[in-house]
């Protein structure tokens, strides 16, 4: 068993390895810059991904309604910032307000379809046309910037890249900091111990005289709101436009493809490897860029259809 | 599906075993004499089940264009009946195959992109400008190939996930579609890809399309109808319904599943063929994640139960494109279109199809209960469907 883990090692390790010492070899500097952005790429995969991969984790619902939550979260960030005047309640205000649209989809709608995935998914997704195009009425098809502080958006200077814009290192901090909260709210608290319990059994976890309801909506609550995060936070490192959403979504869903359904520490190893890919195909072969990704996806699935972390259903 | 179809799935597929759900049954037919009986068997039955309802629709479609505008003829009509070819093939694969794929719009863009990048168009750079018929048959060649490359990535999951890595799939085309030049054509897609002048028809003209269309889309309808009562098509059926007891049984699911998505992209290939002659062009838009949702809408939106559903939906789809506008503003056909889609979904899961029954399943008892004693009021109607009910029940 571990000769065939070994043996796949090496038929992807090496020819990887000899792509890698070729393109140091060729320009250095070239080629941590896109290692570096294809890390703080995933950043902002992870965070949409982790929220994605948590509600289908517990409730099996395939949220197709996550990236339009990315968007609304954005854009609502986006209006509180010009009134706030501050980019932290921005980033708050699309947190709380992604999170009290999932909580109101998982206590309005979802709620009544228990146990049927294809009708919440599809219910998802006429929620996503709905969304999109009240966004579009509401902010029309103009694309908006943050304004975030003065000190992130300069440059920091790193050795071999050289110049790197702030606001990236800031971005993968922070990507950092909240996985490893995201790990501990769910290793070390309650209400975490409840959500882990209620993905390997949720009869059991309801028949050990838990109120499923709640956990349920407190898990839609945080995986709508890291949305909402990701979305002011990835909106002030690219911008927000309409078709955004679907962007995301793509990404969200390769991403726990890959990574494996229902598992955060996936969401991590599926981001790295997709946002990796996706920029480093960006920098050496320019119009082929998405293939890079959609080649990762179909490998995962040809030879480990769970995912690389996943478990079989 | 019923216990019976199983057991006839299982007699004439191997006559040797005679199993069912473990209980011993009689022993079967000889083999020769099982194996042509469900085919004339059913072949029979579809003749003897056209009624009246079927001559008055199949004269409705074909007198259509004769009465109404060009405008309906070509915007309505063969538009309705491109959606409904497409959207058909989703039918099949999630109604009898239990494989929601949203990626059937990229087979039939890939089948579409075909025809414009080896046949004429008004990118010459890019185009070859090979003759029509072998472009159409590549494009669908093409089209099916893609369609069971897609089935054998996405049979590896199951159920849920199906959706997801269909999605997945048909948006990675999208983006390759829009950011590749050199074979794609970017941004802009290619222009001025019309029918072929064949046998001194301009098959670009409404009223030819129009029929053009209406052919394929009944050849597809009754090969449907036909598949799905043929070996194949009741054991991809009790694939859906049990794949474990199946395969138990010596039935292959994986290859069920992979042939569904293939015979399912043959159908969307030849839609993706006549699409991209209805459109004159294709974009990477045609092939966006709207248009890919847009085809699981006309397809819920009709109803999975029947073939029929998908040409239904689509007639609906096609009104509300182009008449919602009427009511509300243009640029927000989007939000009716997700409304409705929503409605049906939450009040409807069979769709218009499912109104139809539970309106026939009302009448009939509204019917039973006049019939039993106190009449009120408008008798009439009841009396009409009150006759026609029994002989269908005995």
């Amino acid at each position: 068993m571990s000769l065939r883990r070994w043996f796949w090692v090496w038929l992807f390790g090496l020819p990887l390895l000899a792509l890698a010492i070729w393109g140091i070899v060729d320009n250095d500097r070239l080629f941590f810059a896109t290692a570096l952005n294809g890390l703080t790429l995933a950043a902002l995969y992870f965070l949409v991904a982790s929220g994605f991969t948590l509600v289908f984790g517990l409730l099996r619902n395939v949220n197709l309604a996550h990236g339009s939550l990315y968007l609304l979260g954005a854009y609502v960030g986006w209006v509180a910032g010009e009134y706030l005047g501050s980019w932290f309640l921005a980033v708050a205000a699309g947190f709380l307000f992604a999170a009290l649209m999932g909580l109101l989809l998982q206590i309005g709608v979802f709620r009544f379809m228990q146990g049927q995935d294809l009708r919440q998914t599809m219910a998802t997704i006429a929620l996503s046309i709905i969304a999109a195009d009240v966004a579009l009425w509401i902010w029309g098809g103009e694309i908006y910037q943050f304004d975030p502080p003065r000190w992130i958006i300069g440059s920091t200077a790193l050795p071999i890249v050289g110049k790197f814009p702030t606001y990236r290192l800031v971005l993968l901090a922070m990507a950092i900091v909240i996985g490893l909260a995201l790990w501990w709210f769910l290793a070390r608290t309650r209400v975490g111990m409840m959500i882990r319990a209620g993905v390997d059994d949720r009869a059991m976890l309801s028949a050990s005289g838990i109120d499923v309801q709640k956990v349920f909506a407190v898990t839609f609550a945080i995986g709508a709101g890291l949305a909402g995060f990701a979305g002011v936070v990835g909106g002030t490192a690219l911008s927000i436009a309409p078709g955004e959403d679907t962007r995301y979504l793509l990404a969200s869903l390769v991403v726990v493809i890959v990574g494996g359904m229902g598992s955060v520490a996936g969401a991590a190893l599926g981001a790295v490897l997709v946002g990796v890919a996706e920029q480093f195909g960006l920098a050496y072969a320019p119009t082929y860029g998405i293939v890079f990704s959609f080649v990762i996806m179909a490998l995962v699935l040809a030879f480990r259809p769970q995912g690389i972390l996943g478990r079989r259903a | 599906m019923s216990a019976a179809h199983w057991r006839k799935a299982m007699n004439f597929n191997e006559s040797g075993r005679s199993w069912s759900g473990g209980r011993a049954t009689a022993p079967p037919r000889p083999a020769a004499q099982a194996a042509p009986s469900p085919l004339s068997l059913g072949w029979l039955q579809s003749w003897r089940h056209i009624g009246w309802r079927h001559v008055v629709v199949l004269l409705a479609v074909l007198v259509y264009p004769w009465i109404v505008p060009p405008f309906f003829t070509y915007q309505i009509g063969g538009q309705a009946l491109v959606l409904g070819l497409i959207a058909l093939s989703l039918t099949f694969l999630a109604g009898y195959g239990g494989m929601l794929s949203l990626a059937q719009m990229t087979v039939a863009g890939i089948a579409g992109y075909i025809v414009a990048i080896l046949g004429v168009s008004g990118t010459p750079e890019i185009s070859l400008g090979w003759p029509w018929w072998l472009v159409v048959l590549l494009a669908i060649a093409g089209g099916t190939l893609a369609a069971t490359l897609i089935g054998w990535l996405s049979v590896r999951t199951e159920g849920i996930y199906t959706i997801m890595i269909t999605l997945a799939v048909g948006m990675a085309f999208f983006y390759l579609a829009q950011q590749n030049y050199a074979i794609f054509n970017g941004f802009q897609g290619f222009q001025k890809v019309v029918p072929p002048v064949v046998l001194d028809v301009d098959w670009r003209h409404p009223l030819p399309f129009y029929y053009l269309a209406l052919f394929w889309a009944l050849a597809g309808y009754f090969f449907i109808k036909y598949l799905i009562r043929s070996p194949f098509g009741i054991a991809l059926q009790g694939v859906r319904d049990n794949a474990r007891r199946m395969s138990a049984l010596g039935f292959s699911p994986v290859a069920h599943r992979v042939a569904a998505y293939a015979v399912a992209g043959f159908i969307a290939a030849i839609g993706g063929v006549l699409l991209v002659w209805y459109n004159g062009l294709i974009t990477p838009g045609s092939v966006g994640t709207s248009w890919m949702i847009n085809i699981l809408i006309v397809a819920v939106l009709g109803g999975m139960r029947h073939p029929v559903g998908p040409f239904i939906g689509a007639v609906v789809f096609v009104l509300l494109q182009n008449f919602a506008i009427d009511l509300i503003d243009r640029e927000r056909f989007n939000l009716v279109i997700g409304l409705v889609f929503l409605v049906i979904v939450l009040f409807s899961p069979d769709g218009l199809l499912g109104w139809w029954d539970k309106l026939r399943e009302w009448a009939s008892r509204r019917m039973a209960q006049s019939r039993t004693g106190s009449v009120r009021g408008n008798g009439w109607r009841s009396v009409g469907v009150a006759q026609v009910r029994p002989l269908g029940r005995r």
